[in-house]
């Protein structure tokens, strides 16, 4: 029996989609309801179910957030879960998805449209069914990988988004202040709320998220391969890429290995 | 024409495009849109002289010549004067430190420069007729026939009367514009304002919260409607009301919030603070929304724990202060929250220095007790008895 899980913030939503999905497929059992992007992300790695309602705007981390960690930390041995964006209002960047793996649907949800995503999510599951070793994942990242560069455009369209570039990064020790130039830098590392801040020498902690200093690296010099790490390009010597379909990289001036994610894999590939 | 005044349409709210290019810039740009006519207006007047004349006594490439040569060096005494003029205007504003700004009236340099061509115009004609014809045409101090002299005079009156009708239909042109623009610049801001009020997220969630409440429990269905209804009423009537009593705006504060305590459920909790004293206050509607929503949008929904809104309302002296406070992410940590959050401030702060002046302030900042959060404050000059000035 397929499972689903549930990640809708308000209470009335989440009970509401659950009711009218039993309805609607009786057959469909809901492993987990949760309010938040985080606890998303847990849950449905600890359950595994087969299909995902994810909200768009979640406190904690964001619908697309949960679908990119998901898509980085999901195991090998399990078929990656269909996907589907839930919103109050028609994003642009989800309306890209019309007949695909990965459905949206607008709230208020109305039954005619869910009974469309149902019969949809049901056919994608047979076809799963019989051919095991179509997992859908290579499809969904695709996607995914559309979708974060569609939001990353619009952040950085937005006035804040029009961040200076950052020349010096400044990391606080007590009363003492390091002034680490950008170039030195070898990789952040995002650790909880702090950004760990690695060069040849030794690093540091700064208080930021990776989210805010992204915007201000030059996307040329520094790639994201994990959406916890941005790596200095020229600082990676080599990349291998495993048997998941992540890619382990070796970097110069420090003994380090990072992995690329599945997501970020398709930076590296031979000229 | 009666034509609206620009601070008419700055008093909705949120301050349009400011034109940045300078007077230089403007009068320039409009001297070349309008090249044609200009040379059309002008031309023809000198034709038209040049015929009268030869009707009266012959001689016509003489008296066109002449006609001509007086026309173009008389406008272009005056296009040089209005150009002087506005670069003397940019120079003025600059040594203010004041920024660029066009006015669209480069004809102000018109009327001196009608009485520079004047007094200048009939030596400069004569002085471009010796140019053409390289002989000596009759010295200024000593215009030899009647005939030149009418010539030189009709010349000169008539690019004078061309100037004050290019003029006087460039002005009407340039005034109907700037109607126009201030117009569109209040359509465009009471458009701003309604889309930023009626934030199709807050309009879709409520709509699909209250489908499922309808099927669970209708009475609740209902009471969630009404508040709706409430909200939805007075934001469209906000930009149509100057002014409601303190309760109206705690009333429709609480429309709002007990809407968003329906979708949140228990992470939202709500406490509004109004002294009977102050009930009767007047306010400008809905001043306090875009502070609530924002308390909302960028302090609690990001928090995954929810937290509390309070709104209060106290006499401080003269001044009625209104706080808006949260206990959720706080300022600055989030950097496309803090970009949302600014046009929910600027929008208040525009609003309250159109009504009041520098007397009334808005203060953001960090909530100085343990539960943290934000604090957003107003403070209006709403103790005098006058009602705030009418937009």
């Amino acid at each position: 029996m397929p499972r689903c899980l549930i990640a809708e913030d308000e209470p009335l939503l989440a009970h509401g989609l659950r009711q009218e999905l039993a309805s609607q497929w009786p057959g469909l059992e809901v492993a987990a309801m949760v309010g938040d992007g985080l606890s998303a992300v847990t849950q449905a790695l600890a359950l595994r179910p087969e299909i995902c309602f994810l909200d768009i705007r979640m406190p904690g981390c964001t619908g697309l957030e949960t679908a990119q960690a998901l898509a980085e930390d999901w195991p090998d041995d399990a078929a990656f879960p269909l996907l589907v964006f839930v919103t109050a209002y028609d994003d642009y960047a989800l309306q890209a998805f019309g007949a695909q793996a990965v459905d949206y649907l607008v709230k208020p949800v109305d039954p005619p449209r869910l009974a469309a995503c149902v019969a949809r999510l049901q056919k994608r599951l047979a076809e799963r069914g019989s051919r095991p070793a179509v997992s859908g994942l290579e499809q969904t990242l695709d996607q995914l990988r559309t979708l974060l560069g569609a939001s990353a455009g619009t952040v950085a369209g937005s006035p804040a988004g029009a961040a200076q570039r950052l020349a010096v990064i400044q990391a606080q020790v007590g009363s003492l202040v390091h002034l680490v130039p950008v170039e030195e830098v070898i990789y952040f590392e995002a650790a909880d709320k702090y950004v760990r801040v690695v060069t040849a020498e030794r690093e540091h902690l700064i208080r930021t998220s990776l989210k805010e200093l992204l915007p201000q690296l030059d996307p040329q010099t520094f790639w994201q391969v994990h959406r916890g790490t941005v790596v200095q390009a020229r600082a990676i010597t080599s990349a291998r890429r495993e048997e998941s379909g992540k890619v382990t990289l070796t970097l110069k001036g420090s003994t380090d290995k990072l992995t690329a994610s599945r997501l970020y894999a398709h930076l590296f590939k031979g000229m | 024409m009666p034509l609206p005044q620009p601070s008419e349409a700055l008093n909705v709210a949120p301050a349009g495009p400011t034109p940045s290019r300078t007077s230089l810039q403007g009068t320039l740009a409009r001297m070349r849109a309008r090249l044609g006519t200009h040379v059309l207006v002008v031309g023809g007047l000198c034709l038209a002289i040049a015929v009268i004349l030869t009707l009266l006594d012959g001689n016509f490439p003489k008296k066109l010549l002449y006609s001509l040569c007086i026309g173009v060096a008389c406008t272009t005494i005056v296009d040089l004067t209005r150009l002087a003029e506005a670069w003397l205007s940019d120079r003025l504003r600059q040594s203010r430190g004041l920024p660029p700004f066009d006015d669209l009236n480069g004809w102000r340099g018109a009327l001196p420069g009608s009485v520079l061509a004047v007094l200048l115009g009939p030596g400069a004609g004569v002085w471009l007729v010796e140019l053409f014809t390289r002989q000596p045409a009759e010295s200024m101090l000593n215009l030899g026939s009647s005939s030149t002299r009418i010539i030189i005079a009709f010349s000169v009156l008539g690019t004078v009367f061309a100037v004050v009708v290019i003029s006087t239909m460039e002005r009407l042109s340039a005034a109907r514009a700037q109607a126009e623009a201030a117009q569109r610049l209040a359509a465009e801001n009471q458009l701003r304002l309604l889309q930023s009020q009626l934030e199709p997220h807050m309009i879709f969630n409520t709509l699909a919260n209250l489908r499922v409440l309808i099927g669970l429990e209708p009475a609740r269905a209902q009471a969630m409607l009404d508040h709706l209804i409430h909200f939805l009423r007075a934001t469209l009537n906000a930009s149509r009301t100057e002014a409601h009593p303190l309760a109206t705006e705690f009333d429709r504060i609480a429309d709002y919030l007990t809407l968003m305590g329906v979708r949140m459920g228990p992470r939202l909790q709500v406490q509004l603070d109004l002294p009977d004293a102050l009930r009767a206050l007047p306010v400008p509607p809905l001043l306090l929304q875009p502070l609530v929503e924002n308390a909302i949008k960028h302090g609690l929904e990001p928090h995954v724990q929810g937290g509390r809104v309070t709104v209060s309302a106290r006499a401080d002296g003269a001044y009625l202060v209104l706080d808006v406070r949260d206990t959720g992410a706080g300022l600055g940590r989030d950097p496309a929250a803090t970009a949302g959050t600014q046009f929910g401030l600027s929008q208040v702060r525009q609003r309250l220095s159109t009504l009041y002046g520098q007397a009334a302030t808005l203060t953001l900042q960090a909530a100085s007790d343990a539960a943290g959060g934000t604090l957003a404050s107003v403070r209006l000059p709403t103790l005098d008895p006058a009602p705030p000035k009418t937009p």
